[in-house]
């Protein structure tokens, strides 16, 4: 058992499977001597060398398709994204190129490539630098998501989605890396698996990413007013553990899901539709979604505090689902 | 560089081979049996036939729409690209992909491409692997003049010049993006000359000159095989057709189609074999009848061949799971 930062168990997946496999390579903006931009590759220069974590220029698409070319010839490459606003530069690389490839090629081809981005609103840092693309991302056949929360689940989820044989995008919330946790385990954890964060039996609220320590935050609310919220992850947005899901959704017949994505379009309209579709009968009420506003990002606090899905936001939409 | 009379032999071969599968192509797609968008490599048949007799087995490639040629002069088996052309589960993409993303790992052909430009990038992962992995293996990499245009030509260009990737760009400028001139769609004659840019060299060759293209292939082979770098290689040549099958090609000078399709290039490289005494054209004869039956087999095996059952649909999406498929 050992505590960690959500950013220390992601530099130590890394370090594991770069120490075990020469194939394993990482490279991006800055990641080399610099530790990258937020510092979650710091202190791998020194012990794995320039060739190994590689720094790039300022070229999206050429990360992306470096991670494509390479990976598809024999490396095992973990590419970095700086923010995923800047995904958007580099999306023809990642859907047209490497979701598809596999299936274009009739199966010939397999990419185990991985790209790290850093999602998230919360630091004065205004529309560019700021949003949360996973739904960009859980729409294109042929990609595997991740976004974990804490830190045992990002060093477990980050080592399965390095062994993966299919491109994976590897969401991480920039104010999440400073959470903290126990980690016992330094195993993977199999894509497709969610987890209860917490267990309980009046709602269930799913969450991912940061939101899911905001939605712990609103359970604790809720029980002093008498309220059981069970808080899901799902951890991989896709493959979506729709087990867990309905097996929850029938102990508690109520779902609010939480995201920090733009409401209008995000993969919580996903999650709800499945939940509208599939496990109807187990509601007692509609599905609610507290989600980021849809407007792009602003910079200032108060600005932004709005726009951001807060805990009292979470608490107040599953008192109005019991109204 | 000696060009040897063997090689001569075998690039006759690959350049009749991609001639007569594309002509057979035209046909097809005019008599409807193939599907779908087609874009002819007719009249750049030198370019794919003079680089690829320089690469190994286990050298890559990247490819384009236009990419039919690329794959034969890389070994591409003409039953399997027959097949795919028809949409048959015996194709190399099992009908998947059809004649945009022909692919063949064990080829190192990384994929046609339907993305203009897309394969640059492509192209430095795996110059990078090939020198990550310390082998001397390379990379060709195929696009037009119209990609040049694109942020993928400058982004994977800079790329493979500061890690020095054994990566050879060859640009097949055929005059055309699509229905737009080069003279419409950029500034500069010679596409080499933006190898300066990156601090590499650049060389303009005439890409109906199969020799010629042979000869600058293997001098930037050679470089990036020694850990020299990227080369640019910007290959004259024309279009004969139209962009896709069924553009009638309204935007091309008659004057100036007809003084290219006059220096065609398999013309060209038969009288020159002829001339050098390296092959009768009695020998090449008995070679384009050879291939005439190897095409007419891929034909008939195409057209043997079975659909694909509806519910592979959701098959390949990825490797470890099925995509769920319509119940009807």
């Amino acid at each position: 058992m050992k505590t960690m930062s959500v950013m220390e168990a992601i530099r130590e997946a890394m370090s594991i499977r770069m120490r075990e496999d020469p194939n394993v390579l990482l490279f991006g903006e800055d990641v080399g001597k610099f530790g990258g931009c937020f510092g979650v590759s710091a202190g791998m220069f020194d012990e794995f060398g320039p060739e190994r974590v590689r720094d790039t220029p300022i070229s999206e698409g050429a990360i992306i398709g470096a991670a494509t070319g390479s990976a598809a010839t024999g490396l095992r490459p973990i590419a970095e994204i700086m923010m995923d606003d800047f995904i958007t530069v580099a999306m023809d690389q990642l859907v047209n190129n490497a979701a598809f490839m596999h299936y274009m090629f009739g199966g010939k081809i397999e990419l185990p490539m991985v790209v790290r981005t850093v999602n998230g609103a919360g630091v004065n840092a205004a529309a560019q630098h700021s949003k949360s693309m996973e739904a960009w991302l859980t729409h294109v056949p042929g990609l595997k998501v991740v976004y974990p929360s804490t830190p045992q689940d990002c060093l477990g989820l980050l080592l399965a989605s390095i062994d993966d044989n299919n491109p994976v995008v590897f969401f991480e919330h920039k104010i999440a890396y400073g959470e903290k946790g126990e980690v016992d385990s330094f195993d993977p954890i199999p894509l497709g698996k969610g987890d209860i964060k917490r267990e309980g039996t009046d709602v269930t609220i799913i969450a991912y990413g940061y939101q899911v320590f905001r939605a712990l935050e609103a359970a604790e609310q809720l029980e002093k007013e008498g309220i059981s919220a069970e808080v899901l992850d799902p951890r991989t947005l896709y493959p979506l553990d729709k087990d867990l899901i309905a097996q929850s959704v029938e102990k508690t017949h109520n779902v609010v899901i939480t995201s920090e994505e733009f409401k209008r379009g995000g993969y919580a309209g996903e999650l709800s539709a499945f939940i509208a579709e599939e496990l109807f009968d187990s509601l007692d009420a509609p599905c609610r979604r507290v989600c980021g506003l849809n407007t792009p990002v602003p910079f200032s606090a108060v600005l932004e505090n709005q726009f951001i899905p807060q805990t009292e936001d979470i608490v107040n939409a599953v008192r109005a689902q019991r109204e | 560089m000696n060009v040897t009379k063997e090689q001569m032999r075998d690039m006759y071969r690959t350049i009749m081979r991609i001639r007569k599968f594309e002509s057979n192509a035209q046909n097809d797609f005019a008599n409807g049996k193939i599907p779908g968008f087609l874009h002819l490599y007719l009249g750049e048949e030198a370019i794919a036939t003079g680089v690829c007799q320089n690469l190994r087995k286990d050298d890559f490639i990247t490819s384009t729409h236009r990419g039919h040629g690329h794959i034969i002069a890389k070994g591409g088996d003409l039953k399997y690209m027959m097949a795919e052309l028809y949409g048959k589960s015996t194709g190399y993409c099992k009908g998947k992909g059809g004649s945009m993303h022909i692919a063949d790992r064990d080829l190192g052909i990384l994929g046609a491409n339907g993305i203009v430009g897309a394969g640059q990038d492509i192209a430095v992962g795996a110059g990078l692997s090939c020198k990550y992995r310390k082998t001397d293996q390379v990379c060709g990499c195929f696009f037009g003049d119209g990609s040049t245009n694109q942020g993928t030509f400058h982004e994977a260009l800079n790329l493979a010049s500061i890690w020095k990737l054994p990566v050879i760009f060859v640009c097949e400028n055929n005059h055309f993006g699509i229905s737009m001139s080069q003279s419409r769609h950029q500034a500069i004659k010679d596409i080499a000359d933006r190898a300066a840019a990156y601090g590499i060299p650049g060389v303009a060759v005439d890409g109906n000159d199969v020799m010629a293209v042979c000869e600058a292939a293997n001098e930037a082979i050679a470089r990036a095989r020694k850990g020299q770098g990227p080369t640019l290689i910007e290959c004259k040549t024309w279009r004969w057709r139209g962009h896709f099958e069924g553009d009638p090609g309204i935007y091309k000078d008659p004057k100036e189609q007809e003084e290219w399709v006059a220096r065609e290039p398999v013309k060209r490289f038969r009288r020159f074999l002829e001339e050098n005494d390296v092959m009768t054209a009695a020998e090449m004869d008995k070679i384009d009848a050879e291939i005439d039956q190897e095409i007419a087999d891929a034909v008939k095996f195409a057209e043997d061949s079975p659909l694909p059952k509806p519910e592979d649909v959701g098959k390949d999406v990825y490797t470890d799971f099925d995509e769920e498929v319509r119940v009807r």
